[in-house]
């Protein structure tokens, strides 16, 4: 740090302490976060570029691809438009149940992945409770794409309502009372002054969203099935890869979900950086 | 546009925030509404508003029932306490919002509401501002912003919240000079919420000063603070130095200090003296001065009665010599109230 002497505060601490503790978390970041993400693309590297892309291209792993980001393409805006819904009801008005809501919305956080799969094995499949019927009317939701997707939006129901629900709070609603005190109805209110004054908080909802939407492997595995070409996700993928000692391919179809994650997080920084604002609220 | 409230109740929870209040507002008038924090006076604002309503009571305008009417409707303007700008409008769009939401033929074409922003713009003295955001104005630039959108619906009641509240003493005073020419230019009927005692008796035709949900006294500046009609409005209102003691016999005593209190019943009671009402006297009771320091025209001495009672004395700045040990002072107007 360059800090001059002279402009030392009473709160900083002596330079040594400084230095420790910052080269312990760098360390432990090395360590836990970058030598990790490094070995990925080392490992998809190690037999060559041709090898690795041949992994990508090839056709189970492009299916694995297009469900990743179907699954997305669905599960994102869904939970963007719930999210944004229930964190105006919870953030700007009050009824009885509130609490209750806002509970649930954690839901998805505190349950294991595992469970949310085996949730919706329970209520689908074919031993479930609407198993039968479903049979009866050839509707598929396990081992198929729909239970992928709902196990995806069930997952990812919180990121959005999570990053809204602080931020309207703390706007309050008098911009909403000028609005209305004005002769502006519900829904212009809530189009012309609520929705573009949280408008970076969604974005940045919707981003962290789509990161976990794309990487989710514990709720999808359980109702995926696993079927090549069908029913794969991308995490999934991997997974099989891996098992059957494809190493390059495993590390090479990774590599790829990890350049998805590093776009999010790019997008992210420069939203935070347009808007200093919009930076990490929310409980997570 | 005349205002009725009839015996208003409102309770937040189990507590009671306004308890039948009964309030009469002329065409015209500006009002202020003063009162300690949680007095109700705040509440009583946005019952008139629309923003919130009654529990029990009716709200009058020009003697048609809007008690239950939505804000839209009362077609009042109102100013917020930390104004509630629209952050990510320009000045002008804020101020053309009323006029932009509205639909059909009662929208006003596009030149039109630019030319009404216009002149609005004109009427706060913020002429070429309509393009800057709300951050990037000043305080009390933000404040006449919320005026002017508050006018801009050509409201039948402007109500504006502690409209100076959050500005700083300077800005304040000029403010408070431009809410009286923009009510003067405008006609339109004027109430306002403060707990600044000043603010009020500059600003309005008549005070209403509210306590524990209820109206203590409505009056021009002048009444409530000449007349106070009771205890709590003679010590909110002005200063004053409060006595405790006891009437017998149509007096009140404190110590040494007399006053009369014909008509007051036998029993405990308070008394409350104005610092300038307090004179020099021969005939009167001895206070040891313990300070006294000129500050402008004006002496401030503080002394203590004989029996530890301490009293302030506002004098004129030529008796600052005069007030020196020990002197005798009378009081040539108080107020007693039966405890």
């Amino acid at each position: 740090m360059s800090v001059a002497r002279s402009h030392r505060r009473a709160t900083d601490d002596p330079a040594w302490t400084k230095a420790v503790i910052i080269g312990v978390v760098m360390l432990f970041l090395a360590l836990v976060l970058v030598l990790p993400l490094v070995a990925v693309f080392v490992e998809a590297l190690r037999k060559g570029a041709g090898a690795a892309l041949a992994a990508i291209t090839n056709p189970d792993a492009l299916a694995a691809v297009k469900l990743t980001l179907l699954t997305a393409v669905i599960a994102v805006p869904f939970n963007a438009v719930f999210g944004l819904c229930a964190a105006w009801a919870i953030a700007k008005h009050d009824f009885p149940g509130k609490a209750f809501l806002i509970t649930l919305i954690d839901l998805p956080f505190s349950v294991s992945p595992v469970v949310a799969g085996l949730i919706y094995v329970l209520v689908f499949g074919l031993q479930g409770w609407f198993g039968e019927w479903l049979l009866d009317h050839d509707l598929k939701i396990i081992f198929a794409v729909p239970g992928i997707v709902l196990a995806t939006i069930f997952v990812t129901f919180p990121f959005v309502a999570r990053e809204l629900i602080p931020l309207m709070q703390e706007q309050g609603t008098s911009e909403e009372e000028a609005a209305v005190s004005m002769g502006a109805g519900g829904l212009t209110t809530f189009w012309r002054v609520t929705a573009p004054n949280v408008r970076w908080g969604l974005l940045y909802g919707v981003l962290l969203c789509n990161a976990r939407a794309m990487g989710e492997f514990g709720a999808v595995s359980v109702v995926s099935g696993h079927i090549r070409g069908l029913t794969n996700t991308m995490p999934l993928h991997v997974e099989i890869l891996y098992n059957e000692y494809d190493f390059v391919g495993a590390f090479a179809v990774a590599a790829l979900l990890c350049l998805l994650a590093v776009v999010t997080l790019v997008l992210k920084t420069a939203l935070e950086v347009a808007q200093p604002g919009v930076r990490g609220r929310g409980g997570h | 546009m005349t205002i009725s409230i009839r015996s208003i109740e409102k309770k937040f929870g189990r507590y009671p925030a306004l308890n039948k209040v009964d309030l009469e507002i002329a065409d015209g008038e500006l009002l202020a509404l003063l009162g300690p924090s949680g007095s109700g006076k705040t509440t009583l604002l946005r019952t008139i508003a629309g923003l919130e309503f009654p529990d029990a009571g009716q709200v009058l305008f020009d003697g048609e029932d809007v008690t239950f009417a939505s804000a839209a409707a009362r077609r009042v303007g109102f100013v917020f306490q930390q104004y509630a700008l629209f952050k990510h409008m320009t000045v002008a769009k804020n101020i053309a919002f009323g006029l932009d939401v509205r639909k059909g033929k009662d929208k006003p074409d596009k030149a039109e509401i630019g030319r009404r922003v216009e002149a609005l713009l004109k009427l706060v003295e913020l002429e070429g501002l309509g393009k800057r955001y709300p951050s990037q104005l000043s305080g009390g630039q933000r404040q006449r912003v919320a005026l002017s959108r508050a006018l801009a619906v050509q409201p039948s009641v402007l109500l504006l919240d502690e409209p100076f509240g959050a500005l700083d003493a300077t800005v304040r005073k000029s403010l408070r000079k431009e809410l009286r020419r923009v009510h003067d230019a405008t006609g339109v009927t004027t109430i306002f919420v403060t707990h600044d005692q000043e603010e009020a008796l500059e600003l309005a035709d008549r005070v209403a000063i509210l306590n524990k949900g209820q109206i203590e006294q409505i009056g021009t500046p002048d009444q409530v603070h000449e007349e106070p009609e009771t205890a709590f409005v003679c010590g909110f209102v002005g200063e004053a130095n409060c006595f405790d003691g006891r009437v017998g016999g149509g007096r009140f005593s404190a110590g040494a200090l007399q006053l009369p209190a014909s008509g007051l019943r036998d029993g405990s009671a308070t008394a409350y003296v104005r610092p300038h009402d307090f004179v020099l006297d021969d005939a009167g009771f001895e206070v040891r001065v313990d300070r006294a320091h000129v500050q402008g025209a004006l002496t401030t001495v503080n002394a203590t009665t004989l029996d530890g009672r301490p009293l302030e004395i506002s004098a004129s700045r030529a008796e600052a010599a005069r007030f020196a040990g020990t002197v005798r002072i009378s009081a040539r107007k108080a107020h007693v109230y039966a405890a």
